[in-house]
């Protein structure tokens, strides 16, 4: 067991800081720090671009396709000096850590060489089509379909919470291949290519005001016949594959911003005075213990990622960072009072504080709830029987 | 960075592990309980068959070498079973002798607490009389007190052993609601006591280890209460099903499953932040200390009502987790307190 990094990987370290801070104070100044996932997207894109000119777009790929092949403590270091120097969230997270990761694993190499350097050089976004209005937390409840026509896979149905959708250039769907088939039998994993007729994107706008979000329509919509991954019916395979690669190194970046949003509430804290107040500093300490554990649960986890065996610390982490952030949004209003209630223009949009607050109740909700982390926990973790289905 | 036990680690964690489950059984920890609260038995075997007592001790001294880690790897195993023993005595006054002792003090006392041939207990004295070396007044809560043969008693400007058989020292103890760590009050009259040669570096010793065996044992009793609690979920039915069937039931458990696993996080990052003299030490510690024992609490408090009445017997031994978890929480300092402590490090002093 060791937390400390060799003098090889604080040289490493050191490169990657360097270089980020390099950029977020010269040419990419204007885009340093920006909190959300959707404004100036021309200029992310051309981040993203910037990134993979020098090789830093996804360094934990394997060299032939545009990464480093780095090792987990180099991955922990980028993530770190990247969310350090203020760079960017990803906009094309979903590309570089989601697709990406799956495709590799289970895309044939022709399939390789179409997506990945696309993905690898910053020029196609990615998003993914997964939940349907009445496929939430039930997400094997697909009801969205697909059937072969003359060489090619024809979609029809609806996705909804499909972040990013509107910038994006490629989209991974699951969809019902096989008449009359239920649960996780008989879908299939397409990627389908977002600009033609048959799909059409409407932003939804969420509690915040923002709209960072979308539905996906798909009528008549197309892709070649071996546009997929895996077999047709063996995409829930695929699909579940892709959510274990979302717990990877990214959550170091994620943590990243969070320790920017505490680090914002204890200067506000300062400002008004509340710094001295007993209570908050109980508050503001737990927010900090909590975060701290939030790294080093990660570590473990990326530490273990290699073992077959139920890992504690990976099926834990998703409630565990989604309830912390929550609960650092209702601190931040506790800590800015009234004048968090005010927004500071004419518009109905939110600094980064009182905007956390609002976009907290997602974070319990996307990706599995609270209540369905629960019972993954309880059942693959704690090996408890499920509840009887109730449609069964 | 490699936030995981090596090989060697993983084989010690085994060996105490099975060592405790099979030894540290509910009847001879009640054996123990109606006595000093030392299963004297397993505390001989844990010294000089398994040779674990020395862990983190220097090895010219009779230790192992090894470092905060692997303790803690043994303070949660012991902790697991709730095991009768006065294995905090070795974290705090053992350490803070091996850090702040001269070659002489440490010559004198860590072979024979190495060996189980000596007990440590230790307490802070910030509201006794001292007179240069000269020690008055009541020190309360002294955790095993009555079977000790030698404290360390540290303040701020300080930090001294005593032994038991001095001159003006008498030791009373206490029926104590954790039987299992009984306290008692060391009474001292005129006592000359001995200082520790470097009292700062004995009292981070004494801190340092303290909150790491404390942290870790409240981590291992967690988890026990878990495991046991699921292991009952599987076999109780009412209305047809098994308990651990039901939501309201399963997600408790599963809340409990989470707040072990950021309690693991914190006792091995603590751990190890000792070990390599890491700047965040300080926090990690402060952290680890609180949040475990939060855990703890949290998790005794649960079996019990998930065992339903059961759990509230004397018979069962959910409230043996229970009562630990609770003195855990008091002692060396409790959660608020660890927990400005954090503050002040991350914001500084309050006005």
């Amino acid at each position: 067991m060791k937390l400390g990094f060799s003098p090889e990987e604080e040289e490493f370290r050191a490169e990657c800081a360097d270089w980020l801070q390099g950029q977020m104070s010269g040419e990419f100044k204007d885009i340093t720090g920006i909190p959300n996932l959707v404004s100036k997207i021309e200029r992310r894109k051309e981040w993203e671009q910037q990134l993979a000119a020098h090789k830093w777009s996804c360094i934990g790929w394997p060299e032939e396709w545009g990464g480093r092949n780095a090792t987990l403590a180099q991955q922990v270091i980028f993530a770190e000096e990247y969310a350090r120097a203020g760079a960017p969230n990803r906009v094309n997270h979903i590309g570089v850590e989601l697709a990406g990761p799956t495709i590799l694993a289970f895309g044939s190499d022709e399939q390789k060489a179409k997506f990945l350097p696309g993905i690898a050089s910053g020029t196609k976004i990615w998003c993914q089509g997964y939940s349907e209005p009445n496929a939430g937390s039930d997400l094997a409840n697909v009801k969205t379909k697909a059937r072969l026509e003359g060489g090619e896979w024809v979609v029809n149905g609806q996705k909804v919470w499909t972040s990013l959708a509107h910038y994006s250039d490629w989209i991974f769907v699951v969809a019902r291949s096989e008449e009359g088939s239920k649960g996780p039998k008989g879908i299939t994993f397409l990627m389908m290519d977002m600009d033609q007729p048959g799909i059409e994107v409407r932003p939804i706008r969420q509690m915040n005001g923002d709209a960072e979000f979308n539905e996906t329509f798909f009528d008549d919509a197309r892709c070649p016949e071996d546009s997929i991954l895996g077999t047709p019916g063996d995409g829930w395979r695929v699909a579940m594959g892709l959510l274990s690669f979302e717990r990877g190194v990214s959550t170091l970046g994620q943590q990243m911003q969070f320790r920017n949003e505490l680090d914002a509430i204890i200067a506000a804290a300062k400002a008004n005075g509340l710094v001295n107040d007993p209570v908050t500093r109980q508050k503001i300490a737990k927010a900090e213990i909590g975060l701290r554990l939030m790294r080093y649960g990660a570590l473990r986890m990326l530490s273990n990622a290699d073992t077959a065996k139920i890992d504690g610390a990976a099926l834990t982490y998703k409630i565990q960072w989604a309830t912390w952030r929550r609960d650092l949004g209702e601190l931040a209003m506790d800590v800015l009072g009234q004048a968090g209630e005010i927004a500071e223009g004419d518009e109905y949009e939110w600094t980064m504080l009182p905007n956390m607050f609002l976009f907290g109740r997602s974070d319990t909700i996307y990706g599995g709830t609270n209540q369905i982390q629960r019972n993954l926990i309880a059942e693959r973790g704690l090996g408890l029987p499920r509840e009887p289905r109730g449609d069964k | 960075m490699e936030f995981a036990f090596t090989d060697e680690q993983a084989m010690i964690a085994e060996t105490v592990q099975a060592f405790f489950r099979e030894n540290a059984t509910s009847e001879r920890t009640r054996a123990a309980m109606e006595g000093d609260g030392i299963d004297r038995e397993l505390w001989t075997s844990f010294c000089t068959e398994l040779g674990l007592a020395g862990i983190g001790l220097p090895e010219d001294f009779g230790g192992a070498g090894l470092g905060m880690v692997e303790f803690a790897i043994v303070a949660e195993a012991a902790g697991s079973q709730v095991a009768a023993l006065p294995l905090l005595g070795l974290a705090t006054a053992a350490q803070a002798i091996a850090a702040g002792g001269t070659d002489e003090q440490k010559a004198e006392w860590l072979p024979r607490l190495v060996m189980g041939e000596a007990i440590a207990s230790f307490q802070g004295i910030h509201g006794l009389d001292v007179s240069g070396n000269t020690l008055n007044g009541e020190v309360r809560f002294v955790p095993h007190g009555t079977a000790a043969d030698v404290f360390v008693f540290i303040r701020k400007d300080g930090a001294w052993i005593v032994r038991k058989d001095q001159a003006g020292v008498s030791v009373t103890g206490h029926t104590t609601m954790d039987q299992t760590r009984p306290l008692a009050t060391v009474t001292l009259a005129n006592v000359e006591a001995e200082p520790l040669a470097d009292a700062q570096a004995a009292r981070d010793a004494l801190h340092a280890g303290g909150w790491i065996c404390l942290a870790a044992e409240a981590l291992g009793g967690a988890q026990e209460t878990l495991d046991r609690t699921v292991s009952y979920s599987m076999e109780r039915v009412q209305f047809g099903r098994l308990i651990g069937s039901y939501q309201a039931y399963k997600h408790r458990l599963a809340d409990m499953m989470v707040e072990i696993e950021q309690a693991r996080s914190a006792v091995y990052w603590a751990a190890c932040a000792v070990d390599e003299q890491a700047e965040e030490a300080d926090l990690a510690l402060h952290a680890a200390k609180s949040f475990a024992a939060d855990t703890y609490f949290m998790c005794a408090g649960n079996m019990i009502q998930l065992h339903g009445g059961i759990g509230f017997t004397w018979e069962h031994d959910a409230h043996l987790f229970f009562k630990r978890a609770r003195s855990i929480l008091s002692m060396l300092g409790n959660g608020d307190w660890h927990r400005e402590q954090v503050a002040t490090l991350i914001m500084g002093e309050a006005a």
